[in-house]
C-alpha cells in the first residue's frame, strides 16, 4: 500500500451515558479503500463525524499528510480535502440539480459554468446526471450521484461514503462501485462504511471493525470470510430467526387496482397495485425508498381513504373505513417512522399504547380511559419483548431507536392481529433487536396471521417472507416465490424491469 | 462552559417548580425597574402582591376583585388550553366574549320587563351559543378551505367590536338612556342580574362556572379519550392521524369549546360585573386569558391559579399606580417580565445545564 493519507490516533468520544467511541486508532493510506464496519450503534457515524468536523473529539488527534488535522467545522474539513456523502441526504427536492450542488460548494462558479463542469465530470466517473433536472423527480441513487459530484468538484483527497448502499438496487450497486475504483486508480482515498459484508469484501482494500465504540481489528477483508467479519462485528453469534412448517389458510386481505395519487408532491403515486396475503404467510415487498412505500402503508392503515372495493378484509370492502374500525375488526400496522407516526416522542409508554391499543384492548368505555389496564398493557409489552426501559411512564423518546421498535411492533403483535403490515421493521435498529423482531413476526404468521413486510433490505425479505415482489415508481412486480429466487432475479424486479415485459 | 442537555424525559418537580422561580424572577427584575423609576421596591412589589388582599384598610374593596378579575380569565384560558394543547390557536377569544355578551344580552332585553327564573339560564345558553357561533366560522374556514385560524379568529375580532360599538348605539340602546349609548343594566333587571353568591366575596356566578370548567376539562384531559386525542393531536399530529383521530373534529371540538367558554364569561360579566352593553364593555380579558393559559402550563389546575396570580397583579398593579403614581406602561411591563420568565425559566422542564471544562 501507498503512503499515510490520514491517521486517527485514540479518538474519544462520551456522550451522556453512552460511550461512542474509545481510543480509536487506524490509518488511511492514499488511493486505499478502507471499510469501517460495524452494527448499527458500532459508533462508526461519530467517527466518521469527527473526521468530517461535525463532533470534537474528547480526546485523541487526527494526523493528515503530517500535518495535525483537528477541524472545527465541516467547511475546514473540505478545505483540507475530506468529503461526505451522507446516508441521508441534505438535498432540496424544489430546486434542480445545478443549483443543489451550487449550495453545497465554497464560492460556487456561476450555472452555466458549473453544470459543465457537472455534465464532465459525470461522463469522467460514469455518474449519468442531468444537472438542469429538479431533485424531487429524482430516484434516491441519482440523488446520491448529485452528492457524490457536489463532493468531487472539491477534488478531495478523502471521500467519506456513509452506509452508499442502502438506497440503491443491485445494479446501481455495480455503477457505484466501477465509480469508486476509478476514483481509487486516480489517488483519491475512500473511507466506505457498511455493514454488508459483501460489498466489503469486494471493494475495500482494509477494514477497520468497531463493536460497542471501540476497534476490534483492523484486517484485509479478501482473506476472511464472511463469516470471520460477522462474528468481529457482532461479538457472539446470533441465532438465525427459525421458520416454521408452513401450513397457508384463506386470503385475508385482499388489495385490488389500488391506485392513490400521493400527498406528497415529490411523492410516489401508487399505480393499479394489486396484492393478496393469506393466513399464515408472510409477503416481502422489496424496493428502494419513495417507490410508493409510504403510500400504500397510508392507505392500508386508513390515514388516507381509497374506493372501498380497493381493500377487502377478510371479504369486507374496508377502503373507505376510518382507521379504528381497521383495528377492531384485526387489521394492524406499524409505519416506519418510529418517533411521531408510529409514536408520540413526548408521551410516556402508557399514552402511547393508547395510539392503536384502544379498540381492540377495550381500554376506554364510554370514552372514558381505563389507565390501570392500559398500563397492565403497556407492562406487559416491555416485558414479552424485552424493551430495556425502567418504567412505562418513560416518555418515548427516552428509548433508542430499537427498543422503541420493539416497543411498537410489540403494542401490535401482542394484540393478535389477524393481518399485520409493517414498514421497514428493523431499520436503524441493531442486529439483536432486528433478530427479536424478525423472530416475532415469523411466530406471528405461523399463528395464522397474514403478515405484510416492507423493507428495503433484501437480506431480510429473502430470510423471512414466503413470497416477493418489488415496488417499483408505485407498480407492484408479480409475487415470487423466495426459495427460488436469484439476487439477479430481484435486481430485474426491483428495476421494474419484469413489468416492461409485462407489457410489451 | 455551560452547555444545555435534552432531558431523557420532561422534569416533573421543575414543571412545579419553574412558575415560582419565574414569579421571584419577575420580582427581583421588576424590583429592579422600579428602583430605577425612583420607587421604593419593596414596597411596590408589596402593594402588587399583598396590599390587595391583606391591607387593613382597603382589602375589604380589592380583595372581591381578586374573584370577579380572575373568574373570567380562567373560564376563557380553560377553553384555550384545549386548543392549544392540540396545536389549534384560537387567538379571538375577545371576540367570542363579545359576541357572547351580546347574543345574551340580546335575549335578556327582548324578554325586559316580563320577570322569569327561566331567563338567566335561556341567556347563559344564548351567550354560549354566540361564542361557539363566532368560533365556528374559524374552525370551518380552517377544516373546508385550510384558512389559518389565527388570523381569523383575530380579525373576527375587530369585527365583533365593530358590532358591539353599532348593537350599543342602536338595536340594544336604552329606549330611557337619554340618548347615551349603552344597553339597560342587565344587573339591575332582576331576572337577568348576576348577583354576587356570597356577599363581599365576588363570587358570582361566571365564577362558580370557571371552577367548574377547570374540574370538568382536568377531568376531559386526564381520563378521557377525547382529551387523549386533543393531546395527541398537539404532540404528534401523524401519531394521532395514524391513531386515525378525525383532525377536523379535534378543530371544531377546541374552537368550539373555548367559543362556548368565552361567551358565557362575556355573558356573565355583562349580566354582572360591567352590568350593560357599551362601547367599551370589553377590557381584553381574552387576550390576557392567552397569557394565563401558558403561565399555567396549559394545565387546568395551573390555569386555576395563574388566573388568580393575574388578577393580582392587575388589581395590585392599579393599587401601585394609584398610590405610588407609576406610570401604567410600568405595570404592563412588570406583567410582560412575569410571561418572559415562565417562558425562558420552561426550557429547565426538557433541559438540564451541564457545565463543563474547555479543553
Amino acid at each position: 500500500m501507498s503512503n499515510l493519507l490520514l491517521r486517527l490516533d485514540g479518538l474519544t468520544k462520551v456522550y451522556p451515558g453512552v460511550v461512542a467511541n474509545k481510543d480509536v486508532t487506524f490509518d488511511i493510506g492514499t488511493g486505499e479503500v478502507h471499510a469501517l464496519l460495524g452494527e448499527n450503534g458500532a459508533g462508526k457515524s461519530t467517527l466518521v463525524k469527527m473526521i468530517y468536523g461535525l463532533v470534537k473529539p474528547d480526546h485523541g488527534h487526527m494526523v493528515m499528510n503530517d500535518m495535525r488535522f483537528a477541524p472545527n467545522e465541516p467547511r475546514e474539513a473540505r478545505v483540507a480535502g475530506v468529503g461526505m456523502v451522507f446516508q441521508h441526504f441534505s438535498l432540496f427536492d424544489a430546486l434542480n440539480v445545478a443549483e443543489n450542488i451550487a449550495l453545497g460548494i465554497e464560492l460556487p462558479p456561476n450555472q452555466r459554468v458549473l453544470a459543465d463542469q457537472i455534465i464532465q465530470i459525470s461522463k469522467e466517473y460514469g455518474l449519468p446526471l442531468d444537472p438542469s433536472k429538479t431533485v424531487g423527480n429524482l430516484s434516491a441513487g441519482e440523488r446520491q450521484r448529485v452528492e457524490i459530484i457536489r463532493c468531487l468538484l472539491q477534488k478531495p483527497k478523502l471521500l467519506i461514503m456513509d452506509e452508499p448502499t442502502s438506497v440503491l438496487t443491485p445494479h446501481e450497486v455495480d455503477g457505484l462501485f466501477q465509480t469508486l475504483r476509478k476514483l481509487k486508480s486516480q489517488g483519491t482515498s475512500i473511507l466506505y462504511i457498511s455493514h454488508k459484508l459483501d460489498e466489503i469484501r469486494a471493494l475495500c482494500d482494509r477494514a477497520t471493525i468497531l463493536r460497542r465504540g471501540k476497534k476490534i481489528a483492523t484486517c484485509v477483508p479478501s482473506e476472511k470470510s464472511t463469516r470471520e467479519l460477522a462474528e468481529m462485528m457482532v461479538g457472539t453469534s446470533f441465532e438465525a430467526p427459525k421458520k416454521k412448517k408452513k401450513v397457508f389458510g384463506d386470503v385475508t386481505l385482499e388489495v385490488s387496482n389500488l391506485s392513490l395519487r400521493s400527498e406528497n408532491p415529490f411523492g410516489t403515486s401508487l399505480k393499479s397495485v394489486s396484492l393478496a396475503v393469506r393466513s399464515g404467510e408472510i409477503l416481502g415487498i422489496g424496493g428502494v425508498a419513495g417507490n410508493g412505500q409510504d403510500e400504500l402503508l397510508s392507505a392500508l392503515s386508513g390515514e388516507v381513504r381509497v374506493v372501498n372495493s380497493m381493500i377487502t378484509l377478510k371479504g369486507q370492502p374496508i377502503g373507505q373505513k376510518p382507521s379504528g374500525f381497521r383495528r377492531a375488526e384485526g387489521f394492524f400496522c406499524a409505519p416506519e417512522e418510529r418517533l411521531g407516526h408510529a409514536a408520540a416522542p413526548n408521551m410516556s409508554l402508557i399514552d402511547n399504547v393508547l395510539i392503536t391499543g384502544c379498540e381492540k384492548q377495550a381500554l376506554a368505555k364510554y370514552g372514558l380511559l381505563d389507565w390501570q389496564r392500559t398500563r397492565r398493557f403497556a407492562d406487559q409489552i416491555i416485558a414479552d419483548f424485552d424493551v430495556r426501559t425502567d418504567s412505562s411512564t418513560n416518555a418515548a423518546r427516552s428509548l433508542s431507536g430499537g427498543n422503541l421498535q420493539k416497543f411498537v411492533i410489540g403494542r401490535e403483535v401482542l394484540q393478535k392481529p389477524d393481518v399485520f403490515v409493517v414498514n421497514q421493521p428493523t431499520w436503524g435498529v441493531d442486529a439483536a433487536a432486528a433478530a427479536a423482531i424478525r423472530q416475532s413476526l415469523i411466530d406471528l404468521a405461523s399463528a395464522g396471521s397474514a403478515v405484510l413486510i416492507i423493507s428495503q433490505d433484501l437480506d431480510e425479505l429473502l430470510e423471512i417472507s414466503d413470497r416477493f415482489a418489488a415496488l417499483n415508481a408505485g407498480a407492484l412486480s408479480d409475487f415470487k416465490d423466495t426459495v427460488d429466487l436469484s439476487l439477479d432475479e430481484i435486481g430485474l424486479m426491483m428495476g421494474g424491469a419484469e413489468n416492461v415485459e409485462a407489457v410489451l | 462552559m455551560i452547555r444545555l442537555e435534552k432531558r431523557a424525559s420532561p422534569s416533573i418537580m421543575l414543571t412545579v417548580a419553574t412558575p415560582v422561580l419565574a414569579v421571584v424572577l419577575t420580582m427581583l427584575a421588576g424590583g429592579l425597574m422600579f428602583t430605577l423609576l425612583g420607587k421604593p421596591p419593596f414596597e411596590t412589589i408589596k402593594i402588587i402582591f399583598w396590599d390587595p388582599l391583606f391591607h387593613p384598610d382597603f382589602s375589604s374593596y380589592t380583595r372581591p376583585q381578586l374573584l370577579v378579575k380572575a373568574g373570567p380569565l380562567i373560564l376563557i384560558a380553560i377553553g384555550l388550553s384545549m386548543g392549544f394543547r392540540a396545536g389549534i390557536w384560537n387567538i379571538g377569544a375577545e371576540g367570542q366574549y363579545i359576541v357572547g355578551a351580546i347574543s345574551g344580552a340580546a335575549i335578556g332585553l327582548a324578554f325586559y320587563p316580563l320577570e322569569s327564573r327561566l331567563i338567566f339560564p335561556v341567556m347563559i345558553i344564548a351567550g354560549a351559543l354566540g361564542g361557539f357561533i363566532w368560533a365556528m366560522i374559524p374552525a370551518i374556514l380552517r377544516t373546508r378551505f385550510g384558512t389559518n385560524e389565527i388570523l381569523v379568529s383575530l380579525m373576527l375580532v375587530y369585527v365583533a367590536e365593530a358590532m358591539l360599538a353599532s348593537v350599543s348605539q342602536g338595536a340594544l340602546k336604552n329606549p330611557d338612556g337619554m340618548g347615551f349609548p349603552g344597553s339597560r343594566n342587565l344587573n339591575q333587571y332582576s331576572s337577568s342580574a348576576n348577583h354576587e353568591i356570597i356577599a363581599n366575596s365576588g363570587m358570582h356566578w361566571g365564577v362558580i362556572t370557571a371552577f367548574i370548567s377547570v374540574i370538568f376539562a382536568y377531568f376531559l384531559l386526564t381520563r378521557h379519550l377525547w382529551g387523549f386525542h386533543i393531546r395527541l393531536t398537539g404532540e404528534a399530529p401523524r401519531a394521532a392521524r395514524f391513531a386515525g383521530i378525525n383532525s377536523a373534529r379535534i378543530v371544531v371540538l377546541c374552537l368550539g369549546f373555548s367559543g362556548l367558554l368565552a361567551g358565557m364569561a362575556g355573558l356573565f360579566e355583562v349580566t354582572g360585573p360591567a352590568g350593560q352593553i357599551t362601547t367599551d364593555f370589553n377590557t381584553g380579558y381574552g387576550f390576557t386569558a392567552i397569557i394565563v393559559a401558558f403561565l399555567g402550563r396549559l394545565n387546568p389546575a395551573g390555569i386555576l391559579l395563574a388566573g388568580l396570580l393575574m388578577a393580582l397583579t392587575y388589581i395590585g398593579g392599579e393599587l401601585a399606580q394609584l398610590m405610588l403614581g407609576l406610570p401604567r406602561a410600568s405595570i404592563q411591563l412588570f406583567q410582560g417580565m412575569l410571561l418572559f420568565f415562565l417562558l425562558a425559566t420552561d426550557l429547565l422542564t426538557n433541559y438540564r445545564f451541564r457545565i463543563r471544562r474547555l479543553e
